[in-house]
């Protein structure tokens, strides 16, 4: 278990993040509605970008065998790359009925309520919910 | 300089610094950027039941709800010292008439208030956007296996096929919610 000292590099990137989803206003609803109606190139220019800058970050560490800070191996496989497995296609769609409706997705869920809007309070254990009622029905699910 | 920061950022400035986030998040501990599983976390930290998804070590991911700690934070920070100007935001004209004409009046800040607010859960709207919404951006993340975070920036950049199915469902489904359900629930309430 990491020891509370170790956490500290987490919160203040988390922060960084806050203020970056904030003031690119990633969380607001009205730009998630934007980007669902291809009325602008914002959302698009925020994702296509971030994607670029990590593809290409993440190749240079790659490249170079690049080390953590604590010395150790990086690992940078995600998710295993199967074919059209359900669960992407078909979790994703879900996710993505709920992402414009709500107009949020999980980290904006967070910006959100330290934005001061409390009602997102409410999303956070609607979406908490939902991953719990995933979890129960995961076994009768269709996966691969 | 605060009077600089304060404005808008563009996404030529927002999307490269939130894509560091990545690399920044390997070079500390090897770590995967994706924020969804914090939901499986808190999940398995205070109900988990008999169910086996969450029957794991939740806190080998404290990491992740350090850094979800520092967002609540940051935003706030964004939001107060850094507070935009104009609390309307930005958004196309033809968004503009789009959302007028769904039935939305009030503009200022990040999300409609009429709607998304305590007020506004009594509405059929906005208990449809906050709470049936929010349900299936738990449910569906979960069962994608990643959200924004994880699929879209994460699993992209590393070129992972997985990735871009899940990423293609998101975008169906946020169109089919935009397009389909959101007129039928505003049209209904």
């Amino acid at each position: 278990m990491i020891e509370k000292k170790g956490l500290l590099p987490y919160v203040i990137l988390g922060a960084f993040l806050g203020i970056v989803f904030t003031k690119g206003e990633v969380i607001s609803w009205f730009r998630i509605q934007e980007m669902f109606r291809f009325q602008s190139f914002h959302m698009y220019g925020i994702i296509g970008s971030a994607v670029a800058v990590a593809a290409l970050a993440t190749w240079v560490i790659k490249r170079h065998e690049l080390r953590t800070l604590g010395g150790e191996e990086i690992e940078t496989k995600v998710k295993p790359s199967a074919g059209l497995n359900y669960r992407y296609w078909i979790g994703g769609s879900l996710f993505g009925l709920g992402w414009g409706l709500l107009g949020a997705c999980p980290g904006p869920i967070y910006a959100l309520i330290g934005n001061g809007i409390t009602v997102m309070f409410v999303a956070l254990f609607a979406a908490l919910a939902g991953a719990w009622a995933y979890g129960y029905f995961a076994p009768r699910l269709p996966h691969h | 300089m605060i009077e600089t920061l304060s404005q808008p950022w563009p996404w030529w400035v927002a999307g490269p610094l939130i894509g560091l986030i990545v690399p920044v998040l390997l070079l500390i501990g090897s770590k995967q950027f994706g924020l969804s599983t914090s939901f499986r976390q808190i999940c398995a930290a205070t109900a988990p039941g008999q169910i086996e998804y969450f029957r794991y070590d939740w806190k080998r991911g404290m990491w992740r709800l350090a850094l979800i700690l520092g967002i609540i934070g940051g935003a706030a920070i964004g939001a107060t010292w850094l507070a935009s100007p104009d609390p309307v935001i930005g958004i196309s004209e033809a968004t503009n008439s789009d959302l007028v004409a769904l039935g939305i009046t009030d503009f200022r800040g990040m999300v409609p208030s009429e709607f998304i607010s305590w007020s506004g859960l009594l509405t059929l709207p906005g208990f449809v956007m906050v709470v049936v919404g929010g349900f299936f951006v738990g449910f569906g993340a979960r069962y994608a296996d990643g959200c924004t975070s994880g699929h879209a920036i994460s699993g992209l950049s590393t070129f992972q096929f997985s990735s871009l199915i899940a990423v293609l469902g998101f975008f169906a489904g946020g169109l089919v919610a935009t397009h389909l359900l959101l007129p039928l629930v505003f049209r209904a309430g």
